[in-house]
Order: C-alpha cells, then structure tokens, then sequence
C-alpha cells in the first residue's frame, strides 16, 4: 500500500541564522528511516513519466523500489549503471523541472522526492561500501577530454567503463569545473566532488591538470599526439558585465571571481592565502542560482545587508525555488523590479552605493516574460560598499579561436549535432560549451550522448 | 608538481629560477605568462615568462618577493617543487613588421622587456633597450640585455651606475637625438608606463605597454583583471597582456592593483621612485599593510 501524504518527507535542515555564519551544507541529508518512508510515496506507474523527465534516463522506480527494500546498495546500482555523479545530482540537479516535475504525485499535492533518494542512495553508499574498482580491459584507444566539469566527467567515465584509455585536461588546479569553482560548500561539498573524481582515477581516467587547450596544446596537437577523439566540455565560463558607469570601481566583482575566490581558493579559511572583500552592505545583481549562491556566500562572509537587485518581478526568477527559499531565510533583502544604472564611488575609488531605476512589467517579451520597463525619473541609490554581477557567462573563446574549421554561432556557443558532434570530425562537444550556461544534468546528458558518439566513431574508423 | 631546477638571486629582492615545464617551455613565446600556486594554500599569481629553453624543458621566471607567495616561492631552493604552474597564457607581443625600436624596462620589469627585446633582435630589428634603477645594487640582467640590443642605456635614479636620470629623460633624449623608433615597448611600474606613454604620444609613437592586474585563472573566467583601455573594458589575461599605452586608464589600474593592499596580500605592484607621488602611495600602503599584520 503506497503511503498517500501529500508532501514529500522533510529533509532536516541547518537552522537558517546558523547556517548563514558557516559554510557546512544546508541540507542534512534523510535518515534510513526517512529514505524508506519517502520511497514507499512511489506508485511505481507503468509508463514511468519521470525517466523520460531525466536527462540520463535514470531507472527511477526501479531504484526507489530497492530503497523501500532498504536495499539501498542495490538501489545504487541501478542509478549508477545511467548516472555517474549520484551524489552530486541528488543535491544540484533542478529536479522540480525535471523528473519530479512529471511525477503523478505532483497533479495532487507533492511530487515524489526523487532528489533526496538519490542523494541518500549515493551518501549511503559513499559511507558505506568501498568497493574496488572493476577490472576494465583496456581496447588501447585514446580519447582526450576538455574541461572536467559535469559534462567531461561523465563522457570520461563512460569512455573509461568501454576501455578506452581517457585523459582529462584541466585549465585549473583541480577537477571538477564548475563543481568547485562555482557552487558552494553549502550546497555541494567538495569532498564529494573530489570523491567522484576519484572514482574516476580509479578507473583509470588520467587527470591532468594546470593545463589549457588552446594554450598549452591545441587540439590539433593532441591528434598528433594520438588522441583518437577529442570531447570539449569547457563549459560557459566567461562573465559578462553590464557596461555601466562604476564597473571598474573596487569592490565591483563578477559572480564567477567572487565565488572562485571563496570556493576554489578558499578564500574563507583563514589559512588559505587568497583575499576576499570583507563587506558590509552587498548588491548581488541577477536573479539566477549563480546569484543566490553569491549573496548566500557573501551573507556568509559577514555582511550585514545582501541584496539580491533584479530586473523583473520575483516570479520571472530563473534561480530555483528552492535557492529562492534558503536565500530569504538566511535573511538575503531582495529588491525585484530595479535594475542597476550606474555605481557610485568614493574619493578613493571605492564602491559607495549602487543608483537602480525602478521597473514595471510591461507585455511578454521573446522569452514569454513580461518585459520589464524602466519608471522615468525612479532612480535611486543604495548604499553598498561591494556589487557582485551575476548576470550571465558565455563560452570561452580559447579553444574555438586555436582550432580551426570548429564552428561556433553568433553568441560564442560551439555548434554541435545530436550525436554531440561538432564540424570537425573526430571532435564532440556538450554542456555548457554548447548550449552556454545551463544545468549541471543537461551538461552530463550530453557528456553521456557523447561518449556513446565517439565509441561509435572510433570504432568505425578502425574497421572501415 | 613543478620543479625548481636553479635558482639564482638577482639582486636582494629579485630571484631567477628555471622551472621545469616542458610542455609551457616548448610552447610560450615573449610577452606571454604563467600563473603559479605554491600549494594547497597559495594564491595563483601571475608572471611573466623571462625565458625558455625547451630543449631542457625549462621555463624562466624572474620576480620579486613583494608578497606572501612570491616571497614564500623566493625562500625556495634547486630541487624543491610548487604545486601549480600553468601557461602559455595571454597573447605573445607583436614583433613582426617593425624596424626600429625602443624597449624600455624599469626594475623588474626589465625581466619582463628582456624577452621582448630578444625576439625582436631575433626577427632582425634595430633595438635599442633603456633600463632604469633606483640605483647600482639592485641592476639586474645588464649582460643579458646587452647581448639582445644594439645600444643599452641603463639608467639610475641616483646615478650611482650608468647615466643619472629617468628612462623618461633618456628616451625624450633618444627621440631628441633623431631616433626614429616605430615602436616603443614600456615594462616596469605602472607609473612609469603611464608617463613614458606621454613621453611618445606628442610624436605618434606606436608604445606598447605589458599589464600585471589582479588575477585568477588567467583565461578569461574571473574578469578580475579588466583593465579600461580605449574605454572599453578587456580582459587582460586574454585580451593582453600587451596593450596600446596611449590608451590604457593608467589610474584606474593602479586603483585595482591595490585591491587588497590593506589585507596585506599579494600585489602585481613593483616598488617604485620615480615619482614622489608613488613613492608616497606605497609607504601608505605598507604602513597599512604593517598595521594589518
């Protein structure tokens, strides 16, 4: 008998004006009990609308149902035979939009808590089973993979898993892309990334970081080198600013420099040597996750007063509902309808306030939101000594720029088929790269399409 | 990890080491840079790449201890090791197609001219190198610089060595002299750059200068080190680190530059005397400096 509450079961949490002084994760993960009760929720349809709601086809009733078993290493395999990062996208993954958001429960009250299983399946596994990597024959092959973010980790497991012998490079100190340098501590740890990443090495992948394509080699090079086949997962990582007066000011920082300060180079652990701005008042400009995690970072640094300064109203909010919530409970202000003018310094060219004008909704735009329109005469200022713009990345130019006959489009984004392919034969790319700034899930979707794609590509080009 | 394979100390706060990078050293071409880490705890900051064998596989880096890593790194020995050093990064300088230049280095920057110089007279130019010190004990790389230029005036503050004077007065004195540079290189502090590009802006000179802003990655991610130039923001690390002097916000870079000067961490800035103004900016800066601590 399927349990009928409406709501999924809580997952315990930090309390909000304790956990916005620390960096420990916010969510405290479900107990066994609680995983069990949460699973029984599960009807166990027949057409399984939410596999076709995951981007890498998880068996999602398949392992819930070993979690009510309390079968839960059984439950890991299954979500680990399509989803290589369980731990990571139990706590990131947009599940709301996703899998969860076509579960039958949902029509009526709560969907299932698809997420908080799969982050309970992957946590208990990591606590309680270590088990040695399989034996993988090798097929002698080389396949080199760019970036190792969400998208590189998981073509390179893949690939790895077939025998082909992988080699990731990374342009920063450290694996993981965007799972180290952009989201914090508080939503995803980092030993869980660098436990995945292990995972990884276990299986034989090479990482090799501190090295940039399109700097160090190019991709032509490692053809030469014999690579037989190349995935670019180099992600969206360059910032844009607005282009407004006061940009250059001190204490103006791009969402991305100011999160890889703090979560990268750990600029918040006083025995690491990287300096952060110690502020008293914040503007976080943008209304993505990438904002909320700035100003919850910047809320957690000390600053008395953080805004969150967006254009729209908060339902046009691209950031999850979730990060919404935690934002406003961890005491974020948040200033919807304003947009920024101009930043005002002091004598010593320090931020000293950020001038808004306020907006209302006028008709849909091309994004079917209601176009926000400035007030004439509205401006005003408030006082902050930092701004943080989080208004958007696009893809980086260092690789398409050094390889030639690689198509981009207008916007900077490699052009890449459904089989992840790009105009150069030999060379995949997915993820961010590709689509420019998206979800952690559709990046591994495509890592996944790709690997598929380039087993088939070598394999036909050592038998045709 | 990188090796350190020599290590040689050019004057008291300036050290040369040779590091073991094959892949960067067989790669990098002048005017570009790494980024190094010394570990797990370190700041990424960046240099400018001096020299290279790629025969060996070395890459040479010349710096001065000014903050906490280069200070750490410049307590380091032959056979110790850093944690992280990457690169090529940045776009090499421009060298083809000029005849007659003047390359101008101040202090250590001329560890970062020198390399300019020598793949100039390389390509077959007319170079003539201006460096300028506070004074004789702290000249660095005279030989070197020599043997890449066809004149090299070395200048003090003092005159305790070579002429007395800035390698402003020397370069105004070159142009006066009947020099026809078509392209002037300015590399040292940023007030010197400033002011040399007003030495050749009356006369249309074509000056680049190299910039050292605050960064982290070094490819284009973090944005920290947007410098103004023609009013128009760019990013150093991928846009640079080479731009046109007659159109850099000279002020504002040094602004950025002393981000984080009161937290008392590293900073791109090299001590200067050449102005009273910046001699008096830094003592603030490490009084401040010296109260944080």
């Amino acid at each position: 008998m399927a349990n009928l509450s409406l709501t999924k079961v809580p997952i315990p949490e930090q309390d909000p004006n304790i956990r916005n002084k620390n960096f420990d994760e916010v969510a405290l993960g479900y107990t066994e009990e609680m995983a069990k009760e949460e699973a029984t929720r599960c009807l166990n349809c027949k057409n399984r609308p939410c596999v076709s709601g995951c981007p890498v086809n998880v068996r999602i009733p398949d392992f819930i149902a070993q979690v009510a078993a309390g079968n839960f290493e059984e439950a890991y395999k299954i979500i680990t035979s399509t989803n290589c990062l369980p731990a990571v996208c139990g706590r990131v993954c947009t599940q709301e939009t996703q899998c969860e958001s076509k579960c039958v429960r949902g029509m009526k009250g709560e969907s299932v808590g698809i997420g908080r299983l799969e982050r309970f399946v992957a946590d208990y596994h990591m606590a309680h089973v270590s088990e040695p990597a399989p034996a993988i024959e090798k097929n002698g092959h080389k396949v080199a993979v760019i970036g190792s973010g969400p998208s590189g980790l998981t073509c390179a497991g893949d690939l790895a898993r077939l025998g082909y012998e992988v080699t990731i490079f990374e342009a920063f100190h450290k694996a993981g892309g965007v799972l180290v340098y952009g989201i914090p501590e508080f939503r995803l740890p980092k030993a869980i990334v660098q436990k995945e990443v292990d995972n990884l090495e276990a299986l034989g992948v090479e990482v090799r970081t501190n090295f940039v394509i399109g700097k160090t080699m190019t991709i032509d090079e490692l053809f030469e080198e014999g690579y037989e086949a190349v995935f670019i997962g180099s992600g969206a990582g360059l910032p844009s600013f607005m282009g407004i007066e006061g940009e250059s000011l001190i204490g103006v920082y791009s969402a991305n420099e100011y999160l890889t300060r703090v979560n990268l180079m750990k600029a918040y652990l006083d025995n690491y040597d990287t300096p952060i701005r110690k502020s008293t008042a914040v503007a976080v400009v943008g209304g993505g996750n990438v904002a909320m995690d700035a100003a919850r970072t910047a809320k957690r640094l000390g600053a008395e007063h953080v805004y969150i300064v967006y254009r729209r109203s908060e339902e046009e909010m691209p950031a999850r509902a979730e990060e919404v919530h935690h934002a406003k409970e961890e005491g974020i202000e948040f200033m919807c309808l304003n947009n920024p003018t101009r930043i005002l310094g002091s004598d010593s060219g320090e931020v000293r306030a950020i001038e808004v004008i306020s907006m209302e909704l006028g008709e849909p735009d091309a994004s079917g939101r209601r176009r926000p329109v400035a007030i004439p005469g509205s401006e005003h200022e408030i006082e902050v000594d930092t701004v943080i713009m989080s208004i958007g990345t696009s893809p980086n130019p260092l690789i398409r720029s050094t390889t030639e006959g690689l198509d981009a489009n207008s916007r900077g984004c490699l052009v890449a088929d459904e089989t992840m392919a790009t105009s150069r034969p030999g060379v995949y790319a997915g993820g961010d790269a590709v689509t420019g700034a998206a979800t952690v899930i559709l990046a591994m979707g495509a890592g996944k399409t790709a690997a598929v794609s380039i087993d088939k590509y070598i394999k036909e080009k050592n038998n045709g | 990890m990188f090796k350190i394979v020599s290590k040689r100390q050019l004057n008291e706060a300036v050290t040369l080491m040779d590091i073991e990078a094959p892949y960067i050293a067989k790669k990098a071409k002048a005017g570009q840079f790494i980024i190094f880490r010394i570990d797990e705890y370190g700041e990424r900051i960046p240099l400018t790449i001096a020299d290279t064998d790629p025969a060996k596989g070395t890459v040479t880096i010349i710096f001065q201890a000014v903050g906490t890593s280069t200070i750490a790194l410049s307590k380091m020995n032959e056979g110790d090791a850093i944690a992280d050093f990457v690169g090529p990064l940045g776009n090499a300088t421009e060298i083809e197609g000029y005849k007659n230049v003047c390359v101008v280095g101040g202090g250590v920057g001329c560890a970062i001219a020198y390399p300019s110089a020598k793949a100039l007279f390389k390509a077959g130019a007319h170079v003539d190198m201006i460096a300028g010190f506070r004074n004789k004990d702290i000249v660095i790389l005279e030989d070197e610089m020599r043997a890449v230029s066809h004149n090299l005036y070395v200048t003090t503050d003092d005159g305790s060595y070579g002429e007395k004077g800035f390698v402003t007065n020397k370069l105004q004195a070159l142009i006066d002299a009947g020099n026809k540079y078509d392209l002037v290189i300015a590399i040292g502090p940023i007030p010197m750059m400033k002011f040399l590009a007003e030495v050749t802006r009356p006369y249309g000179i074509k000056t680049l200068v190299s910039l050292n802003p605050i960064m982290i990655d070094g490819t284009g991610m973090c944005g920290g080190c947007r410098v103004t130039v023609g009013g128009k923001i760019r990013f150093a690390c991928v846009d640079g680190p080479d731009f046109d002097g007659h159109e850099v916000d000279f002020d504002e870079l040094m602004r950025r530059n002393s981000y984080y000067k009161a937290q008392e961490r590293e900073s791109a800035s090299h001590p200067c005397r050449m102005l009273a103004a910046s001699e008096k900016a830094s003592a603030a800066a490490s009084e401040a400096s010296k109260e944080d601590k």
